[in-house]
């Protein structure tokens, strides 16, 4: 019985508030998403008070180089663009599409993953700048592993959605989940956004 | 035999029914269950404390222990009782308010009410493993940094895990009341308790992830070597203070507003009035919410933040106390001119206001940045804050629950033992708190183990401590007498106050739908509206139809039990790395659960509607 | 990609508000992708920093507005609330902030 009204033939406009759970997902998600807001603040403003308390260890104008920083933002902002197609498939009931938009956006968010898990490693075992070498270490691995941490949940959450939905197709019961997934993969490259201009090209100048 | 066997199958069927439960009415239970308890463990800790504190130099507890105790006290009593409680009442009374069958995320719900019970066994299992912590419940760093043993580790891991129950719960109150509100119920048709109720779920969301951080923080500090409060490594100790003090202001609002929506609800019932003042009502909640944010530092004006910023703070707290003052005085005039019925529930509201105007008094004093130099850290600051928690937020509690007891059970609680803790825990309460406002402007600090004698402060402790055992006397009382009424106590029907809002709307007991047809709400006091139109039942808003609902779902038990696992295992890894383990299968089981969530859909089940009046009694 | 747009069938007026959304997604996109250049590029010419860290900080809010609005849809109807909620994050987050940036000392 529910799966004709899950299923409809032509799909509604914002199949993601199709449903009363829908709409239920969607705003409650959207509340989480205003209290990460907090949680990153209180990271970026400890990160902040912390930045220069090297304790004789490494600076951050001795540690960060651009490059690969600039590499990694061009793959989380491009992630965030594939996301954004995927999710514009959906709503056209384009569900081979969308999936295929979501594979580009977790390729390319792994790859920024493993960039990030590089940079960490060279850190660690090149200039010997680990966690518990300073204040200012402690602070940045938090920071930006929180980050990374939160990168890594969004990625195998996409992928369970993928997999999980490969053989059902779309329909109005996921269709919320796939949205809000895309939300937080969004709310991922907005952290970003902050991380690349606060930590790094802050740290450069 | 059979019968035997019958009531252990039913036991257990009864058990296994709770553990799977994603009933709101179920989960208000399970809250109020736990949260008493904690109540009672909270109130044996304050007994301690007052029994050490008798006489001059005494050593009832040793100065360690006593540590333990005080600090446990704190921590108990904020985030173990006062908090479930309030979620009891909310559970038990917010979705009937607004007209809903159910809450938003029935599943979130009964998983944030088993993260909060597994961060609360962790907390107290520290008890029996070496040693409670013993930094406060405010757990400064570096106190709580450097305190040796794994006390604070527990502090730690118990609250960062109760901690996001209570995030969890705040968010499904938030979409409940934007999402779930029956045909008509605008938000300014909303009672009063709903409307605090929601502002409280805003508050929770954004003050809860400082304290998550700060919890981070002190667990990396402490278990995994960075040094954020380390000064020798270049951190510093005033970033723990103010995550915690942005989180802390917050809570405490977070504590006291559903306490005057509780009370936003008994006054108009007993007094045949509406609310006087409903808008300003609603608005003065939100200001106050509002201003909760701009305060934290006013708790830290000793930390020597500078003229400036204490100014800043000093005066934003002290506006605070202008939508209070329009608070206090709409109760008052919708007391004017009623019908006044004076019950146990009104006897707790009508003390509430006087006890809680000296409470907010004596914050305005505090809030005199330069002045509270001088207060600062003494025991006029302990009697502030329990004239504001115990004479708001407990007794709203038990005004609450005095109000709702048939609601939640269908008995009303016995009236002349209700107005014997009533009038025990009152007096009790005044007697301990109003001496100590002189022993703290005498100069006595606090959360000291003991105090010499002939320094003019032997008779105001001794004075503190009779009251202290008034008050438990009360609450003993109030057991006594929750046992009487659910054993003796005679049903009643489903509106026993002649209330006026919609959860008296339903016939008693509660079905485990509470409506069968969604009602159409008319305006505020919507039950009210009906009666004075000479109904005795809402209009529904739908035919009668099939009614959708949640499946029952083992697994929240199963991802807070995951966490308390992985607990275990955080604060133990330091010792031996094999309890890393530990941090793994509690956190495997923990992701499994999600996993299994999010792949097995669930599209909950249907209550036909032939069925709806043979199950009514369910 | 354009392609993709127009392949599927194309029913009138969603179709015709849908497209457009995803011309503005794509412009938003080529903004921040050139927002991202500017800022790179600014600290590595080595400009004086005063100069700098106030251009930077206003990029990243303005890409993080973009965002929110295009790729996270807050422009749509319906986002009230969450707008609502995401400004009540922003300005705590904002207190907060500002809180460990003048009120930390050594």
């Amino acid at each position: 019985m529910s799966n004709d009204t899950l299923n409809p033939k032509v799909m509604p406009e914002e199949p993601e508030k199709a449903t009363l759970e829908g709409k239920n997902k969607f705003l409650g998600f959207w509340f989480f998403l205003g209290g990460e807001t907090v949680l990153f603040a209180s990271l970026f403003g400890t990160f902040l008070a912390l930045r220069n308390s090297t304790n004789g260890g490494p600076s951050s104008q001795e540690l960060f180089g651009l490059d690969l920083v600039f590499i990694m933002t061009m793959l989380l902002l491009t992630s965030s663009l594939t996301s954004v197609v995927a999710i514009y498939q959906m709503k056209k009931n384009n569900f081979a599409k969308m999936q295929a938009w979501l594979a580009i956006t977790v390729i390319l968010g792994f790859g920024f993953l493993s960039l990030e898990i590089y940079e960490f490693y060279e850190y660690i075992t090149l200039e010997d700048f680990t966690f518990r070498s300073s204040a200012f270490g402690s602070a940045f691995y938090t920071l930006v592993g929180f980050h990374g941490g939160h990168v890594l949940f969004g990625l195998l959450w996409i992928l369970t959605l993928m997999i999980r939905n490969a053989k059902r197709g779309l329909n109005l019961y996921n269709a919320p989940k796939f949205y809000v997934a895309s939300l937080y993969w969004h709310f991922i490259d907005v952290v970003w956004v902050f991380i690349f201009t606060v930590v790094y090209l802050m740290g450069v100048i | 035999m059979s019968t035997t066997i019958a009531q252990n199958r039913s036991f257990g069927a009864a058990l296994w029914d709770y553990l799977t439960t994603v009933d709101h009415k179920k989960i208000g239970i399970l809250y109020l269950v736990s949260g008493g308890f904690f109540f009672l463990l909270g109130g044996l800790e304050a007994m301690a404390i007052r029994i050490q504190l008798i006489k001059p130099a005494n050593d009832f507890v040793s100065a360690g222990f006593y540590n333990q105790i005080l600090t446990m006290h704190g921590t108990t009593m904020i985030f173990l009782a006062a908090m479930p409680l309030i979620f009891a009442l909310m559970n038990a009374v917010v979705p009937l308010q607004i007209g809903a069958r159910d809450v938003a995320f029935p599943f979130l719900n009964a998983l944030g009410f088993w993260l909060f019970l597994a961060g609360g066994l962790i907390l107290n299992a520290s008890w029996f493993l070496g040693g409670a912590p013993d930094a406060g419940w405010t757990a400064y760093a570096p106190l709580s940094t450097t305190s040796p043993g794994h006390g604070v580790d527990f502090y730690v891991l118990g609250l960062q895990i109760s901690g996001a129950g209570t995030l969890i719960a705040g968010i499904n109150f938030l979409v409940t009341i934007v999402n779930m509100r029956a045909p008509g119920m605008t938000y300014m048709r909303m009672p009063l308790f709903t409307w605090t109720t929601f502002v409280v779920s805003a508050l929770i969301l954004f003050a809860f992830p400082a304290l998550t951080v700060g919890l981070f923080l002190l667990m990396f500090d402490r278990l995994f070597g960075s040094g954020f409060f380390d000064a020798s490594m270049g951190g510093n100790s005033v970033i723990w203070e103010h995550l915690f003090w942005i989180f802390g202001h917050p809570e405490v609002y977070i504590l006291i507003l559903p306490a005057f929506g509780v009370f936003s609800e008994i006054l108009p019932v007993f007094s045949k009035k509406r609310l006087f003042g409903y808008t300003a009502m609603v608005f003065a909640t939100v200001l106050i919410g509002f201003l909760g944010f701009m305060v934290w530092a006013h708790h830290m004006f000793t930390v020597g933040l500078g003229p400036a910023a204490n100014s800043i703070f000093a005066v934003a707290t002290m506006a605070i106390a202008v939508p209070t003052g329009i608070k206090i005085f709409n109760w008052l005039f919708t007391l004017w001119g009623g019908n006044i019925t004076i019950n146990t529930a009104m006897l707790y509201s009508l003390s509430f206001i006087p006890t809680f105007t000296i409470g907010g008094m004596t914050g305005v004093m505090l809030a005199a940045a330069a002045a509270d130099y001088q207060f600062h850290d003494t025991y006029f600051v302990v009697a502030h804050f329990h004239y504001v928690i115990v004479g708001g937020v407990v007794f709203g509690i038990f005004a609450g629950l005095h109000y709702w007891w048939p609601r939640m059970f269908g008995k009303i609680l016995d009236e002349k033992l209700g107005k014997l803790t009533f009038w025990t825990f009152f007096i009790g309460f005044h007697l301990t708190f109003f001496i100590q406002h002189f022993l703290g402007l005498m100069g006595m600090p606090r959360r000291y183990w003991t105090f010499l004698p002939d320094q003019g402060l032997d008779t105001g402790n001794l004075i503190s401590t009779i009251g202290a055992f008034l008050m438990a006397f009360g609450t003993i009382v109030f057991v006594i007498n929750v046992i009487v009424t659910s054993v003796k106590g005679e049903k009643v029907g489903g509106d026993p106050w002649d209330g006026r809002t919609l959860e008296w709307a339903i016939a008693n007991p509660t079905p485990h739908y509470n409506f069968k047809q969604t009602p159409l709400v008319r305006g505020l006091d919507a039950f009210w509206i009906e009666k004075m139109d000479g109904r005795k039942e809402m209009t529904p808003a739908e035919p009668v139809d099939d009614i959708h609902m949640p499946n029952s779902s083992i697994l929240p038990f199963i991802m807070a039990l995951g966490l308390f696992i992985a607990g275990f295992g955080f604060i133990y890894q330091v010792d031996n790395s094999a309890w890393l383990a530990a941090v793994f299968i509690g956190m495997g089981i923990l992701l499994g659960c999600m996993f299994i969530r999010s792949v097995k859909d669930d599209h909950g089940y249907h209550i036909h509607k032939e069925d709806l009046d043979k199950g009514a009694g369910l | 990609m354009t392609e993709n747009i127009n392949s599927t069938n194309s029913d009138g007026y969603y179709e015709q508000k849908k497209k457009e959304e995803m011309k503005h997604q794509l412009i938003t996109f080529a903004l921040m992708i050139i927002f991202t250049f500017i800022a790179f590029g600014m600290v590595l010419a080595e400009l004086d920093k005063l100069f700098v860290i106030p251009i930077i900080i206003v990029l990243a809010i303005v890409q993080v507005i973009f965002q929110l609005y295009y790729f996270m849809h807050m422009s749509h109807k319906g986002h009230e609330l969450p707008s609502i909620m995401i400004y009540g994050g922003l300005s705590v987050a904002f207190l907060t902030i500002l809180t460990f940036l003048v009120l930390i000392w050594w």
